[in-house]
């Protein structure tokens, strides 16, 4: 069999698998975060950590309680990575310096995963798996809170509440995350992913030579770093390491693990809707994208353009034998359009447009699917950009979801869509104009500002991944990246919440003759148009400058 | 409590919520998956080590380095992809090392790699006597890990004289040792297939002992 075939089966079998799951998952979240009913577990939790679960909040107030609990999260991370020396399984690593702590701290809260370290010589197994993955979880959750909360603001109406933080993200990390990681942790262990507590040693090889060997919890923190969209590996070499993904089947596994919540929120946000078709739409706007990056970069990888591809006769630089090239760019293409940022082969060595259609697609805002929940509260700021855009054509007052596009909800959606470009690029724009920032370079001529933008748009856009050569563990990457990190995060769920409110204070409005029908192949083309577009009119310059001037040569 | 503000009730809340939440997700969960895999899946859970003549001689999983005391590779056993996963502080230079997994992260039109590239391919064919042409692709590029296990079968087959030679055996057997070490795509067309290159040199020792 060519490995082409053999590469579009194994798309074909987790196109089933995900599509098996996508209807089920997704019910169950909307009856998860809909259900009036506590457990009685959970009511025992509400109790220790003292909230109370009845309340329903104003918009305000849901993003208090959220800002408050990630503000705590990042100083609570900090700490443990600054105190690191004296807790227990620290396997003697030292405290993390400042700048480095407050970098990860940043990125683990903001579901980022960015790492400007090397897990196996820089942190213990108790930071990685009570600090960590635990964010890996909680990070998760908020961003389904968020998304979930944006989607009452359309359900209800002339009130303003948008339903309890507390009880959606105890719920989403309860009943929905944690039941699929412990399956999928032990999917992933049966598959060979190590789940130990030795620590590191070192062992004879078959030569008599010495060899370390490394350990850890990774099975259980495998499985959420990429559900959870987080994607930090444990060691340095993230899923290209084979304690992380030891298989070909594991490597599918994982993948399906990043795609399947992303992809199952459509469902979640029919259902909630009481309109299974909007759903529909959502979906195949985000599967089209998806396929067609997938597409692309396996061309691309399979072509190996560039003179060192050309030299090794393909493009295996930075990939693993068992994946090979169609496993490799499934994986890539899959964890950069959602939020996901682990990587199973090297990106920085991939072709010139291979690569360069990773990082369009983090440019894209990571809405196709999308981190879980940040891709849907994505898509819906999309969905209403793009019926004021059809609305502006045909002159009416835009309406998505029985709810009128107001100067207000346009201005929540507007102030979205520009917030992460803007830092993308005012700190890549710093980062080259400044000569000790673009020292970090690896890679000479136009990669080398590619590496600067890929680096600034996988942190604005909390995804992770990295064009590694950049030497990103200095006091201004650290800085800037982990500001980089919390703007693009929190700023755009600001204004996601905030429209959610203004959204939930209208009344609705029963769809009329001239109301633009929002589940139509006519509208996912139009959503496809803008956010192309979009794209284009905000990073077709840097594009020009790197992948096409590189791949163009 | 009622009269604390409430931004500082918001935060002592979040704090609350978190301790409870890492409770469960940061200690009660991994507890349990490490538990279940070290029972159900004891093997896999600690590393798929092999042994040879009883005792542990590394992992199937990650690649070693099969060289002499001078860093030159071993003509008896077959040898791994190139490595990046390299001990910056030791003397050696031995690739392999799990303690530093990693790539080059060299670009596609990196000067530096396209001279390494071709290095490599002329170093290869050299030891296995072949035409430089014949060389594959994992032959001369690093993997992501640093730590590799397998080499594709093109690359094995390509090693199968010079290790006949230096075993004083016949290429046809070491030929079906590594016919029969293939891992093919799993279920047909997931992956593709490789050779795990610390099982083939283990077998080669217990089947043609001499020239080791």
């Amino acid at each position: 069999m060519s490995p082409a075939l053999a590469g579009w089966l194994q798309v074909g079998l987790l196109l089933v698998a995900l599509g098996v799951c996508w209807r089920p998952l997704g019910d169950y979240i909307a009856r998860v975060v809909t259900s009036a009913s506590h457990w009685r577990a959970e009511r025992g939790l509400y109790r220790v950590m003292g909230v109370d679960p009845a309340a329903d909040q104003q918009w305000g107030a849901y993003l208090r309680s959220m800002l408050a609990f990630s503000a705590i999260s990042v100083l609570f991370l900090y700490g443990m990575l600054r105190l690191q020396h004296y807790l227990l399984l620290s396997l003697g690593m030292p405290d993390v310096p400042p700048a480095l702590a407050w970098n990860t701290a940043a990125s683990f809260t903001t579901n980022t995963n960015w790492q400007n370290y090397s897990g196996e010589s820089t942190l213990g197994y108790l930071v990685q798996m009570s600090g960590l993955a635990v964010q890996n979880f909680l990070s998760a959750a908020v961003g389904i809170a968020v998304a979930v909360a944006l989607v009452r603001g359309f359900i209800r109406s002339r009130t303003g509440t948008l339903g309890n933080f507390w009880v959606d993200l105890t719920r989403v990390t309860i009943r929905v995350l944690l039941p699929l990681a412990i399956i999928g942790g032990l999917v992933l262990a049966a598959g060979g992913v190590v789940d130990n507590f030795t620590s590191p040693h070192t062992i004879s090889t078959l030569t008599g030579g010495h060899q370390a060997m490394v350990g850890g919890p990774v099975a259980s923190q495998e499985v959420i770093k990429e559900m959870g969209n987080n994607g930090g590996g444990f060691f340095n070499a993230n899923s290209a390491h084979p304690f992380e993904n030891p298989s070909p089947f594991t490597n599918l596994f994982e993948i399906f693990l990043i795609l399947v919540i992303p992809f199952a929120l459509t469902r979640t946000f029919g259902a909630m809707v009481k309109d299974k078709r909007q759903g529909y739409a959502l979906l195949a706007i985000m599967a089209i994208l998806w396929l067609a990056s997938v597409a692309g970069v396996t061309f691309f990888e399979a072509q190996h353009a560039g003179q060192a591809a050309q030299a090794a006769h393909a493009a295996m630089e930075g990939k693993e034998v068992r994946f090979g090239i169609p496993g490799s760019s499934l994986f890539a293409a899959s964890t950069t359009v959602t939020s996901t940022g682990a990587v199973n082969s090297f990106h920085d060595s991939f072709t010139p447009f291979g690569g360069g259609i990773v990082l369009f697609n983090m440019m894209m805002g990571e809405v196709v699917p999308g981190g879980v929940g940040a891709g849907l509260y994505g898509i819906l700021i999309l969905a209403i950009i793009t019926v004021f855009v059809g609305g502006l054509m045909v002159g009416r007052t835009p309406e998505y979801i029985g709810k009128k596009i107001r100067p207000a909800e346009m201005k929540y959606a507007a102030l979205y869509i520009l917030t992460t470009p803007a830092i993308v690029l005012f700190f890549a724009a710093l980062s080259i104009a400044l000569s000790g920032p673009r020292a970090s370079i690896l890679n000479p001529g136009p990669h080398g500002l590619t590496e600067i933008m890929y680096a600034f748009t996988s942190m604005a856009n909390n995804n992770g991944s990295a064009f590694a050569g950049l030497t990103t563990a200095t006091t201004w990457y650290n800085t800037t990246g982990g500001i980089a990190m919390l703007l693009g995060r929190f700023a755009p769920q600001i204004f996601a919440l905030a429209l959610a409110g203004s959204l939930a204070r209208q009344q609705a409005v029963p769809a009329s003759a001239g109301t633009m029908p929002t589940h139509r192949l006519l509208f996912v083309g139009m959503v496809i148009g803008v956010i192309l577009i979009i794209v284009g009119l905000t990073f077709f310059p840097a594009l020009a400058l790197g992948p096409f001037a590189e791949g163009l040569h | 409590m009622s009269r604390m503000p409430s931004f500082i009730r918001q935060h002592l809340a979040g704090l609350r919520v978190l301790i409870v939440l890492t409770v469960i997700t940061g200690v009660a969960y991994p507890l349990l998956v490490f538990g279940i895999a070290q029972v159900g899946f004891h093997h896999q859970a600690n590393g798929s080590m092999v042994s040879y003549q009883g005792k542990v001689a590394g992992s199937s999983l990650l690649c070693q380095e099969f060289t002499g005391a001078k860093g030159n590779p071993l003509p008896q056993y077959f040898q791994p992809r190139p490595s990046n996963a390299v001990n910056p502080d030791s003397k050696t230079g031995y690739g392999c090392d799990p303690g530093f997994s990693g790539a080059s992260n060299l670009g596609p039109n990196n000067a530096e790699l396209t001279k390494t590239i071709k290095q490599r391919r002329a170093e290869v064919a050299t030891f296995n006597g072949v035409t430089p042409a014949s060389v594959p692709p994992d032959a001369v590029t690093a993997s992501g890990s640093g730590l590799d296990p397998d080499i594709s079968p093109q690359y094995a087959y390509l090693q199968v004289n010079r290790v006949a030679r230096a075993r004083h055996a016949g290429p046809a057997a070491i030929r079906a040792l590594v016919s029969h070490h293939i891992t093919g795509r799993a279920i047909g067309f997931l992956g593709e297939p490789g050779v795990d290159v610390l099982t083939l040199n283990i077998a080669l020792n217990q089947k043609f002992p001499a020239g080791r």
